[in-house]
This record gives structure tokens, C-alpha cells and sequence, in this order.
């Protein structure tokens, strides 16, 4: 792993850090989102934002595909899981996340077979290895790893394999942001495009934000001097006054996407209508399902699933806070019925999300905020 | 921001901090994965149900070991069930935790270890080999430490009830200490040492278990410490403030274990941490962090500053210790919380676990 030191100097961090503070303007405050869950992470890991002027702030966007699935889903999701017979797979960390009546851990630690994979290729192996079990796999994810069931599919088609099903919960990037864009209380000067999904839609479907909304959006990669370069890459296009998409991960992201992975999306999935997203409510056509061609590898069709929306409480801000229109706290739900053991919205979900983040080291912030004043 | 904003912000993070300070309560329907795993659930567990039921002196510390005292004789008393898949891994088996998982526990509560009680539960159809090389292998750990295994108990379930064999061990020690070791006697100032290379052990059972497609050349670190503990004693003094073995819910758990207890500040120098490259690079690719990696033959000890250069001397001469370091130091911020200072020049607060995706580790 030695290629991941030389974008982890802490010197050329510094050098960054106070190029970014050189333009920033004085008097002004920047909020730049960082879309990405796996951005977020990085920023937290290694203290990014001890390296940012106090005016450029840092606002964690909708993109953990943990976070965002609502509670019917995974309500949806548990009651496959309680059938007789049924293997129910899916990533670990979604095994915590809690539905309208506990999470799937709950429903594993009640005696249903709930197992966790790493990629959906162990749960086709975990079908062919139980031909006398239904096995399926709850997938989630945006692009980045929407691909990679899209192939588990065409796998099991091949195969012929009867007993395995996918319940769809893949979303895509650009209509939750294009959601954010349109409401009229954003505060939010320019956004860090996601390094990962970009590798497969690419860099052009950003293009509407500088076009339509004129914000900068600059995609960047996962390592710590990545998300500084970012960062002085925002900067300077609002010091010199331009809006355009650039391309910090060049290295990685192709401009054009991934035609190959696209292609595939194409043929396995279609949009569906819309999707609810926990704390963001319904957005249109942004979300994936399994298409025609493979409806007979549907959980959804296969079980008969209630379906039924468990609405978030009236209370949640989980907008709001997205937006930057308020900080966490400022929730009225924070810290009394919505905490990380009993989450309600998305930003209080993983750990990395807003509202947990505040909840768990806002004290710490908060002294850190008044030594440095 | 006017003032009364402000006000508000800190009455809501106070209303958190009362939250946080109320002794948990085990309220959960069913046990899960989580309340085995190290982290705030198995906290909440042991506080909430174990602690308020069996209520006494000795357990309300929650060390490693319990300290008692029968005649002026002054022991200490510790027990350790041991459920591990695979049964052998590289670098070590079951059996061999058994003994050092139990010694260590003593270790670090500054006792020697003395006597060892042993309960197998096996299961029907095992292969008689491997218990005979799980015995043979705590025969051996425990010759290599000087205890006797001096009873102990056997049970047989059925079929597909055990994974094969768990052991629980329980060690009788001798503490040699003359004075307290606790985790509340730590002052700002004091110096956290590591013995050596964190995150060996969880990462090579994860590996071993053989459902990630990763192959990287870890094994597990299953050792004793009695003797780099006894050398801490004997050259710290009074300084020596306390010593953590750091196993499951790793070197995060431990510091953060520490923090609350002392309701001080532990500042982490991340970059001075020791990991072998190949536990890194894995870590990497899962998205561990292996500071919570479980460790089977380190220790952590905080120490005076006077004497911490001495200490760390002598804990590198310890077998076992050669790499040991200065990791880190106790500070009055941020008062009940880990602050990790990045190799990139940043800081982080490092939580405890809230629970455990991963398999069950040790
Ligand atoms: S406190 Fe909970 S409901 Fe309110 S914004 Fe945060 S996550 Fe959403």
C-alpha cells in the first residue's frame, strides 16, 4: 500500500490549506458539500477541516447508500427475511440500519438466516451452494456499485440459477442533487463531486449544476490531498468568478464514464417513477429496479412484500440540515427522540452523518470553535 | 451568531452529555452480534444487566482482572470464554489464546499469573486430533508462562452447537505490584506506551476464515506479557498508572475505556502507532480502522512522565517488546474523549464502537 502515503503528506497538506485561506475572501462564508459518503469519511479520518480557514465549512451530502434507504424498504427488506426457507443477504453495515420496527440484526438475532457479503457475487455462491434455499440479496448503492449486481444478475441468468433474487434499493446520484438544487432555501456555494460514481456516469451528467444553478462542482478522489486539491480547485473558481465542472481524479474518472458499465446498467435495470429517500422524501426517477428482462430475479416479484411507506416523523430536518439551511442541533427532534441508538433520519444513521457526528464530538467542536475564536 | 443562539447549542449538547452520563440499562428484546462485539453494546450490556445484578466492590471496577484479598494475600481473579473461527489460524490456535487471552488479563491487572481452571465445550463428532492438539497447545503456553492448568470441566453438545470446541479459562494471579493499578489515577501529562505492532491478531483470523478475497501474510500476535508488565513494575514504580491488554474492540476500545474513567483527554499520534504494512493495506480495502483491531499479545500502559523514558527502555528489552513506543499522552481535553492526531496534520475524535459488522473475531 505504499502509493497511499504521497497523497497523505502532511506538508503539502499545509501548503494547500493556506493557498485555500489565501483566496478565500475575507468577511465571506463558503458551504461546500461534499456529496460523496466515502468524501465524508476521508474528511473525518483524517481531520481534513483542521486544514480549512473557519470560513470555508464543509456540508455532508446525501450520498451514503447506507443512510438514504428508508424504513418501509428495509421494513420490505425483514419481512423476506422472516420467510421460511429464506438465506437474506446484504452488505454489513446495512444490517444495523433500523426499519419501522428494528433492523435486520434484530430479525437475524430472531432466528432468520440474515448474512452479510462482501460483494453480490458471495451471495450467488452462497444460491449455488444452498440449491434448497432461496437466497437473496438486498442490494444498495448508487452507481458505483449498482454494476456490479447488474453482472451477479446476468451471472445467475446464465446459469439458470431459480432460487436466487435481488431486491433492488440501487440509487442514482444526480436527481437527489438536482432536488437540493431546486429548493429555493439552499445555501450551499459549490459541491465535491463523488470520485467513485464518476468512474462509472462519468464527469458531463454534473454539467446542469455550473449550467443550470452556476455552481462549481469539482470530482475528486479518496485520498486526504485529493479533497484539499478539490477544495483549492472550488476555490478558485469562485475567486476568478467561473462555474464549470472540473476533474480533480483524473487519474481514475474517464470524462465520458464508463461506457462498458453503463451498458450494462441499461440492460439489467430500468428508472423506476420515483423512490423515497429517508429524510428527503420522494425524488422522481431516482432510483433503479430490475428490468423486464430480469424481472425473474425480482424479490420484489418474487414476495409478496407490504410495501407499506413508513413515514418519516413530521419533525425530521434531515432536509434542512442537508441543505445547510440548519445545523443539527437545530432539529427539533435532535438529541431526544432521534439519536445514533434510535435514528430517525439519515444524517443520524452512520456515524459519519451530520447529526451523529454532532451528537457524539459536538462538545468538542463546540470548545475547539470557542478557543479558536 | 448572536448569544442566544449560542446558549441554546450548549443547552442542547448539556441535555446530550446528561444522556451519556446516566448509567446505562440493558432495555434490548434479544441479544445480538453487537453485544458480543466490544463496543458500546456490550458496555451497555455488562453495565446495565451484569454489574447492577451482581453488584459488589471488586466487579464495579470492570477491570480486566478483579483485585481481592483473602489473608493479606493480594490476588487477582479473571475468566475469559474463548470462541474463535477457524479453530487454528496463522500464528496460533484456540488453545493458545486460551492461556494467553487469561495471562494477559492478569498481566496487566499486575499480577502473576498462578494457577489456571479450564472448561471445554466440545462438539459431538470433532475430530479427537484437534483436541489433542488444542491441550497440547495450552500445555505448552502454559509452561512457556510457568502456570498450571490445575482444573477443570467438560461438556459435550450435540452436533453444529459449538463451532468445534469453546474453552473458557479462569486465572488465578498474584498481584506484585505494591501499588493500585487503575485507570482513574491517570493525570494530563502521562505518557501512553504500546508494546508493539497493533491489529495483528483480528486481521488474521478475518483473513483466515477465508470469505474475503484477500491474501495478505498476517499472523495472529498470541502472546504472553507477563514479563514485559513486570518489567514495567519493577522500573515504573508508582509512576506505572495502568496497563490494558488491548483485544477485542482494539487500542480505540482501551484509550476510550480510559478517557471516561478518568474524564480526562487521551491524545493519539496516529502516525506513530505501530502497524505492519499488510495489516494497513487490509484494513484499507475492508474500511477498518485497525486501532479497532482485536490484538492478542500487546499492552498499553500509561506512565509518569518522569519516569517514561525509563519505562519504555525497559518494556523494549521485555521479550516481545522490541517495538514498542511512545504513542501518545493524557491531556485535560477533551475531557472523556480520544483526540487522534493524523499523519496528514488533522484531528479526529475516535468514538468507541457503537457494534460490529464483522465476524466475531476472539
Ligand atoms: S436530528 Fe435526526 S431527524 Fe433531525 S435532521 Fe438530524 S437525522 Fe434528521
Amino acid at each position: 500500500m505504499k502509493y497511499v502515503d504521497e497523497y497523505r503528506d502532511a506538508e503539502l497538506a499545509r501548503t494547500l490549506g493556506s493557498e485555500i485561506t489565501a483566496l478565500a475572501e475575507p468577511g465571506r462564508h463558503y458551504k461546500v458539500m461534499e456529496v460523496c459518503g466515502g468524501h465524508t469519511h476521508t474528511i473525518y479520518k483524517h481531520g481534513i477541516e483542521d486544514h480549512l480557514p473557519e470560513s470555508v465549512e464543509l456540508v455532508h451530502g446525501p450520498g451514503c447508500p447506507v443512510c438514504v434507504i428508508p424504513m418501509g424498504r428495509v421494513d420490505d427488506g425483514i419481512s423476506i427475511a422472516r420467510q421460511p426457507n429464506v438465506i437474506f443477504t446484504c452488505f454489513g453495515d446495512m444490517m444495523r440500519v433500523p426499519g419501522g420496527n428494528g433492523s435486520l440484526l434484530d430479525v437475524k438475532a430472531e432466528g432468520a438466516d440474515v448474512r452479510f457479503v462482501y460483494s453480490p457475487l458471495d451471495a450467488l455462491k452462497i444460491a449455488r451452494n444452498n440449491p434448497d434455499k432461496e437466497v437473496v440479496f438486498f442490494a444498495i448503492g448508487f452507481e458505483t456499485t449498482a454494476p456490479s449486481t447488474a453482472l451477479t444478475l446476468m451471472r445467475a441468468k446464465a446459469e439458470k440459477l431459480r432460487n436466487f433474487s435481488v431486491m433492488c434499493n440501487h440509487v442514482t446520484i444526480v436527481p437527489p442533487l438536482m432536488a437540493l438544487l431546486e429548493s429555493p432555501d439552499l445555501r450551499l456555494d459549490a459541491f465535491i463531486g463523488p470520485g467513485h460514481v464518476s468512474t462509472v456516469i462519468g464527469c458531463r451528467p454534473y454539467e446542469f449544476i455550473p449550467a443550470d444553478y452556476g455552481q462549481p462542482v469539482v470530482v475528486a478522489g479518496f485520498e486526504p490531498l485529493d479533497l484539499l486539491q478539490s477544495i483549492y480547485m472550488i476555490m478558485r473558481q469562485l475567486a476568478e468568478g467561473r462555474n464549470e465542472v472540473e476533474n480533480q481524479y483524473g487519474r481514475v474518472v474517464p470524462w465520458e464514464g464508463n461506457l462498458r458499465a453503463l451498458d450494462i446498467l441499461q440492460r439489467v435495470f430500468e428508472l423506476r417513477p420515483y423512490f423515497e429517500w429517508r429524510g428527503l422524501g420522494f425524488i422522481s426517477q431516482s432510483a433503479l429496479k430490475l428490468s423486464q428482462e430480469y424481472a425473474d430475479f425480482d424479490a420484489e416479484l418474487r414476495w409478496d412484500i407490504p410495501g407499506v411507506r413508513v413515514a418519516d416523523p413530521k419533525a425530521c430536518q434531515c432536509g434542512e440540515v442537508l441543505k445547510g439551511v440548519i445545523k443539527p442541533w437545530e432539529c427539533k427532534v435532535f438529541g431526544t427522540a432521534c439519536t445514533p441508538e434510535t435514528p430517525i433520519g439519515t444524517c443520524m444513521v452512520s456515524s459519519e452523518g451530520a447529526c451523529a457526528a454532532y451528537y457524539n464530538f459536538g462538545r468538542f467542536a463546540r470548545s475547539k470553535e470557542r478557543a479558536g475564536a | 451568531m448572536g448569544t442566544e443562539k449560542v446558549d441554546l447549542e450548549d443547552e442542547v449538547l448539556a441535555r446530550i452529555e446528561r444522556q451519556r452520563k446516566l448509567r446505562p440499562r440493558f432495555r434490548e428484546e434479544r441479544v445480538t452480534m453487537a453485544h458480543g462485539a466490544g463496543g458500546k453494546a456490550t458496555h451497555t450490556l455488562v453495565e446495565g444487566l451484569f454489574a447492577r445484578a451482581f453488584a459488589n466492590e471488586a466487579l464495579a471496577e470492570l477491570n480486566d482482572a478483579a483485585r481481592i484479598e483473602i489473608a493479606g494475600a493480594r490476588l487477582a481473579l479473571t475468566t475469559d470464554g474463548f470462541v474463535v473461527k477457524p479453530l487454528r489460524f496463522p500464528g496460533g490456535s484456540i488453545g493458545e489464546l486460551a492461556i494467553n487471552g487469561t495471562v494477559n488479563d492478569l498481566a496487566v491487572s499486575g499480577a502473576e499469573p498462578i494457577a489456571i481452571a479450564a472448561a471445554f465445550i466440545v462438539e459431538e463428532g470433532l475430530d479427537a486430533d484437534v483436541l489433542r492438539a488444542e491441550t497440547e497447545a495450552m500445555a505448552k503456553a502454559a509452561r512457556a508462562v510457568g502456570v498450571s492448568v490445575v482444573t477443570g470441566d467438560t461438556k459435550v453438545v450435540e452436533r453444529n452447537k459449538a463451532d468445534g470446541m469453546y474453552i473458557t479459562t479462569t486465572g488465578l494471579g498474584v498481584r506484585r505490584s505494591e501499588f493500585d493499578l487503575s485507570g482513574q489515577s491517570i493525570r494530563p501529562g502521562d505518557v501512553v506506551l504500546c508494546s508493539g505492532f497493533v491489529g495483528d491478531h483480528g486481521m488474521a483470523i478475518m483473513l483466515a476464515r477465508g470469505e474475503l478475497d484477500l491474501d495478505a501474510d498476517i499472523t495472529s500476535d498470541t502472546a504472553p506479557v507477563w514479563e514485559q508488565a513486570a518489567a514495567l513494575m519493577e522500573t515504573a514504580g508508582e509512576d506505572l498508572r495502568v496497563m490494558r491488554d488491548p483485544t477485542r474492540g482494539g487500542v480505540a476500545t482501551v484509550l476510550n475505556e480510559l478517557a471516561l474513567d478518568a474524564d480526562l483527554g487521551v491524545i493519539l499520534d496516529e502516525a506513530s502507532v505501530p502497524v505492519h504494512p499488510a495489516v494497513q493495506g487490509a484494513c484499507e480495502i475492508l474500511g477498518i480502522d485497525p486501532m479497532y483491531v482485536a490484538n492478542e499479545g500487546k499492552l498499553l500502559a500509561v506512565v509518569g512522565p518522569e519516569r517514561a523514558a525509563d519505562a519504555l527502555v525497559a518494556l523494549q528489552a521485555a521479550p516481545g517488546g522490541e517495538h514498542a513506543c511512545v504513542v501518545g499522552a493524557v491531556a485535560e481535553e477533551p475531557q472523556g474523549m480520544v483526540l487522534v492526531r493524523t499523519g496528514f496534520g488533522g484531528t479526529r475524535i475516535m468514538d468507541m464502537l457503537i457494534g460490529d459488522p464483522l465476524p466475531r473475531i476472539c
